[in-house]
């Protein structure tokens, strides 16, 4: 066997990146961020409401949570559905009593379908972000530029109308860009993006159309990642977000100001025997003096305002 | 192809072989690993293996693996430096090209420089043997320039090997591979000239295979780490012993990873007769008070008819 003469070719070996999104940054050697009242943390709290229709094909990119069984797959869309109709009260409620904030994450069906969700958003005074069309709708290569375009607007537009916010984050269904998505999301008016899961701090993205930062969307904490894919139960769900915060605590004791997201799907943090693992969560982050709850983009103004 | 056995190694019983002694009257020779890579954004196709498995640009995966450079190679470090733990790092070399003040950092800490290949997204896999060499010549040339080191040690890049591997790294002068899983101390490796060891690397504490693919929570990883050293530790008295410790800073890195590795280092630390080495320092002694008396054991067994 011979590979081909191109394999031995490194077009980008040399300083930077390998593409020019944004340049490399050590966050040890950034200037410390200080958020108000001089809290350590900025507490980010990302419930993420997503439609699952019943007749997704399972084609392209998957997904996580994606209907993969023959039509009509009747389990996984009630299950799904149960998220949006149950779970996200619960999660909600469990948000209103301990006063927190939040960046809700919606697919611009849901809004659609089910008012009255979005109208606790509102209610409750939480912030709304982009999170594509539905989970059927998966941003990635291959999908032409102008179709891309339509679905970015079709979703904004739609959200904005029925919130009545101006709705400037955007996160893509399943982490998933196309080479397009950042020049098009930043020209449809976003100035931040959740899909980079490469920092503990929000950074400048290079655009061809506008401003736009990638906000630290902690994956590794994510009851995606913990509970869906890594199976571990509600105790070590606590376990592990305490220590996330307890080390960024005090690591913001000497780098200056750190985030703490938490990425929540209803569909699996607001069923019952896991709800209680959240809440005590909440509970103890809540209490902590020195931890700030915001939304996204209060986060982000107060990061742009000392760069 | 057709070969039931790699033919790398003669069989040699675990417990009827040469002692091996380490410097100070050392139990155990524990070496931590940290693999220091960059996954390329849109590599050229091997073949044999994918890189990403979502199209390019996989912005998630890509994104999961740079938090390592950015973020969690500098909290890694820190921890490692508190306990006095040098670093042997499997570099990924083009990392130097890329991010030079990664490289400075390994290098003032006099860490030892081995290879990972170039890129972690560029495979052994299909190189003719030409190739192979060229690749291997690359990288000795790179780790010269960005260290002072001479190469000693291989690990090959993502564990993708052609049948001529080890022929190859003697003939260009490595001392050590770490691509054998076969045995817990370090043992000869059959080439066709020149000399190799196989040194203890790990996939059984190795943060990838356990917390990664094996889901093992942060606790559960160091419970198996300190397991593993339990017992490697007691068979130490008797014969002595290798521990690697493995890394990938994308994963231990991370906030609520953290305290468990220093856990991890500071019950290592704790103990007498651990010889906290290289891996250079390792096959280096080895091969100088140990090898011979291995290769003699292995030609005894031979020739009475136990391999």
């Amino acid at each position: 066997m011979t590979l081909p003469a191109n394999y031995f070719d490194y077009p980008y070996r040399r300083p930077g990146m390998d593409h020019d999104r944004y340049p490399y940054s050590n966050l040890f050697k950034r200037k410390p961020v200080l958020w108000p009242a001089g809290a350590r943390i900025a507490l980010w709290i990302v419930p993420t409401l997503e439609f699952f229709p019943l007749d997704m094909a399972p084609k392209g990119v998957k997904p996580p949570g994606g209907l993969e069984r023959p039509f009509p797959d009747y389990w996984n869309y009630t299950l799904r559905d149960y998220g949006n109709r149950v779970g996200f009260a619960r999660l909600f409620r469990a948000l209103e009593r301990r006063g927190l904030k939040a960046s809700v994450a919606m697919s611009s069906r849901l809004a659609e379908r089910y008012p009255h969700v979005l109208q606790e958003v509102n209610r409750l005074g939480f912030e709304l972000i982009a999170h594509g069309i539905d989970m059927h709708h998966i941003h990635a290569t291959g999908i032409a530029r102008e179709v891309e375009r339509e679905w970015i607007e079709r979703c904004l537009s739609t959200l904005r109308r029925l919130s009545g916010q101006p709705v400037k984050g955007w996160y893509s269904p399943a982490y998933s860009e196309s080479g397009d998505t950042l020049d098009l999301v930043a020209a449809a008016g976003c100035n931040y993006v959740c899909d980079w899961v490469n920092d503990d701090m929000p950074y400048q993205l290079q655009t061809k159309t506008g401003s736009l930062c990638a906000m630290p969307h902690a994956y590794e904490i994510s009851d995606l990642q913990i509970f869906h894919f890594y199976k571990y139960k509600p105790a070590q769900f606590v376990e592990q977000v305490m220590d996330h915060f307890d080390f960024l605590y005090r690591e913001a004791a000497a780098s200056g100001g750190r985030i703490v997201a938490l990425s929540l799907r209803p569909w699996i943090s607001g069923v019952p025997h896991r709800i209680a693992a959240v809440e005590h969560v909440l509970d103890r982050l809540a209490r902590r003096a020195g931890v700030w709850s915001a939304t996204g983009s209060e986060i982000l103004a107060a990061w742009k305002a000392q760069q | 192809m057709g070969t039931e056995d790699p033919g790398l190694y003669d069989y040699l019983p675990y417990y009827d072989r040469p002692k091996i002694t380490w410097p100070g009257g050392a139990r155990l020779a524990f070496w931590c690993a940290p693999n220091i890579e960059h996954y390329e954004l849109d590599p050229p196709l091997n073949p044999s293996r994918t890189s990403w498995p979502r199209p390019v640009p996989d912005v998630l995966h890509y994104a999961w693996r740079d938090h390592g450079n950015r973020v969690g190679i500098w909290r890694m470090m820190d921890a490692m430096d508190r306990y006095g733990v040098r670093g042997s790092i499997s570099l990924n070399v083009a990392v130097c090209d890329h991010f030079p003040e990664i490289a400075a950092a390994c290098r003032e800490r006099g860490w030892e420089f081995f290879s990972h290949g170039i890129y972690n997204t560029r495979y052994t896999y299909n190189m003719s043997e030409e190739q192979e060499r060229a690749f291997i010549e690359d990288v000795k040339v790179s780790i010269r320039k960005w260290s002072g080191q001479e190469l000693a040690g291989w690990l090959a890049p993502a564990l993708t090997l052609t049948e001529r591997s080890m022929d190859l790294l003697a003939e260009a002068g490595i001392i050590y591979t770490l691509d054998l899983f076969h045995d817990d101390q370090p043992l000869p490796v059959n080439v066709r000239s020149g000399r190799l060891i196989s040194v203890p690397y790990s996939l059984e504490i190795n943060d990838f295979t356990s917390l990664f693919q094996g889901n093992a929570t942060p606790r559960d990883y160091t419970d198996a780490i300190k397991a593993q050293f339990d017992r490697l530790y007691q068979e130490g008295a008797d014969n002595g012993q290798v521990m690697c410790l493995p890394l990938h800073p994308f994963l231990i890195g991370q906030p609520h990873r953290l305290r468990q590795f220093e856990a991890a280092l500071d019950y290592i630390t704790s103990h007498d007769k651990v010889w906290l080495a290289t891996g250079r320092e390792i096959a280096g002694y080895y091969l100088t008070h140990h090898y011979d008396a291995f290769q003699a054991a292995i030609a005894a067994g031979k020739k009475r008819g136990e391999a």
